[in-house]
């Protein structure tokens, strides 16, 4: 496969997340309005920050209290960002530099999809699938800053559900062994039990840890798991 | 003035962190076991991000027909559906339990 051929790859399977994500869009471009931030701010903002869900969540506690509590929640809820972006560290080419621009095309739909097994990631595809991506999204929030949806009709539709489907259709196609199985479970529960105490950052965060338990060593089974395999 | 503040540090912050690895590590490889485990984060994350978007306020706003919706989706995957018919599929069977 050419670097070509990998971008324009991507480019394909990022129009199931795009579609996604452009529903997501008007629904924070009408939840950003309604907040107070104009019309240009929401276009702005999903332009240069390009992060759902710490967009809405700024747009939604940013009126209603503190900025400094504004920031950190929108700024926690980025933190797996900090994972993601060393998990991907070997897959980056050239300089520091020109590898902190290439890894600003990391997003989670992204992130996944250009997993190749073995910690290794395919750059231009991830690059492509986050193209279409960031043009939803910003088509997307200025629809939603112009028609002004109201958010129960869109949720009457069914668009709460198109995000955590195509994470789960992600998960169900990354479950290629025994281990990636056990990761799974793992980030559901430590997320799902952490949710109860703390913000969806931090269970976000404690989600990547499932990795660390799916990847304990348990003996003879290892042998036969082409996960493991492959890392050795 | 605060939103746009607000705004640009929030901006910064996370291409700050999206930026960690080429930062912290520059062009040193990873170990083959760190290897290993970043080869399961994905998956992890994953499962983390479908619970966090389902369990809502802490579990106390959970919406079952989303669940449904959700669920509704995997299982047209797991028939072979497209990617996309299956999501489709997903938000009709949610709009319909809504209906009702």
């Amino acid at each position: 496969m050419t670097s070509r051929s990998d971008f324009i790859g991507g480019l394909r399977l990022g129009v199931g997340p795009g579609a996604a994500t452009l529903v997501l869009g008007i629904s924070f471009g009408a939840a950003a309005v309604t907040a107070g931030w104009g019309q240009l701010l929401p276009v702005v903002s999903s332009m240069i920050t390009f992060s759902g869900s710490a967009q809405f969540t700024l747009a939604t506690t940013l009126p209603a209290g503190s900025a400094i509590a504004a920031v950190a929640g929108a700024v926690l809820i980025n933190v797996r960002y900090l994972v993601m972006g060393i998990a991907i560290n070997d897959s980056l080419r050239g300089s520091r530099l020109r590898r902190a621009g290439q890894a600003q095309a990391l997003v989670d739909a992204s992130f996944v999809a250009a997993h190749e097994g073995d910690g290794r990631f395919d750059l231009m595809r991830m690059v492509g699938m986050t193209v279409v991506q960031w043009t939803c999204w910003v088509t997307g929030t200025a629809v939603g800053v112009w028609l002004r949806p109201d958010p129960a009709t869109l949720e009457q539709w069914g668009a709460d559900v198109v995000f955590p489907a195509f994470f789960l259709l992600l998960a169900l196609d990354e479950i290629r062994s025994a281990r990636a199985a056990v990761a799974v479970v793992a980030g559901g529960v430590l997320s799902g039990l952490l949710m109860l105490v703390v913000d969806p950052g931090f269970a976000l965060l404690a989600a990547t840890a499932g990795a660390l338990i799916a990847a304990l060593p348990v003996g003879r089974a290892d042998d036969n798991d082409p996960a493991v395999a492959s890392a050795a | 003035m605060r939103a746009w503040i607000a705004v640009l540090v929030v901006t910064a912050a996370t291409a700050l962190m999206k930026a960690s690895g080429p930062l912290v590590l520059g062009n040193r490889e990873l170990p083959s076991g760190a290897r290993r485990v970043i080869g399961l984060v994905a998956p992890a994350l994953l499962a983390g991000l479908i619970v966090v978007e389902l369990s809502a306020d802490g579990w106390n706003q959970l919406n079952w027909t989303q669940v449904a919706g959700v669920a509704a989706a995997g299982a047209g995957r797991l028939l072979r559906a497209p990617m996309l018919l299956a999501v489709v599929i997903g938000a009709a069977v949610a709009a319909c339990l809504r209906l009702v």
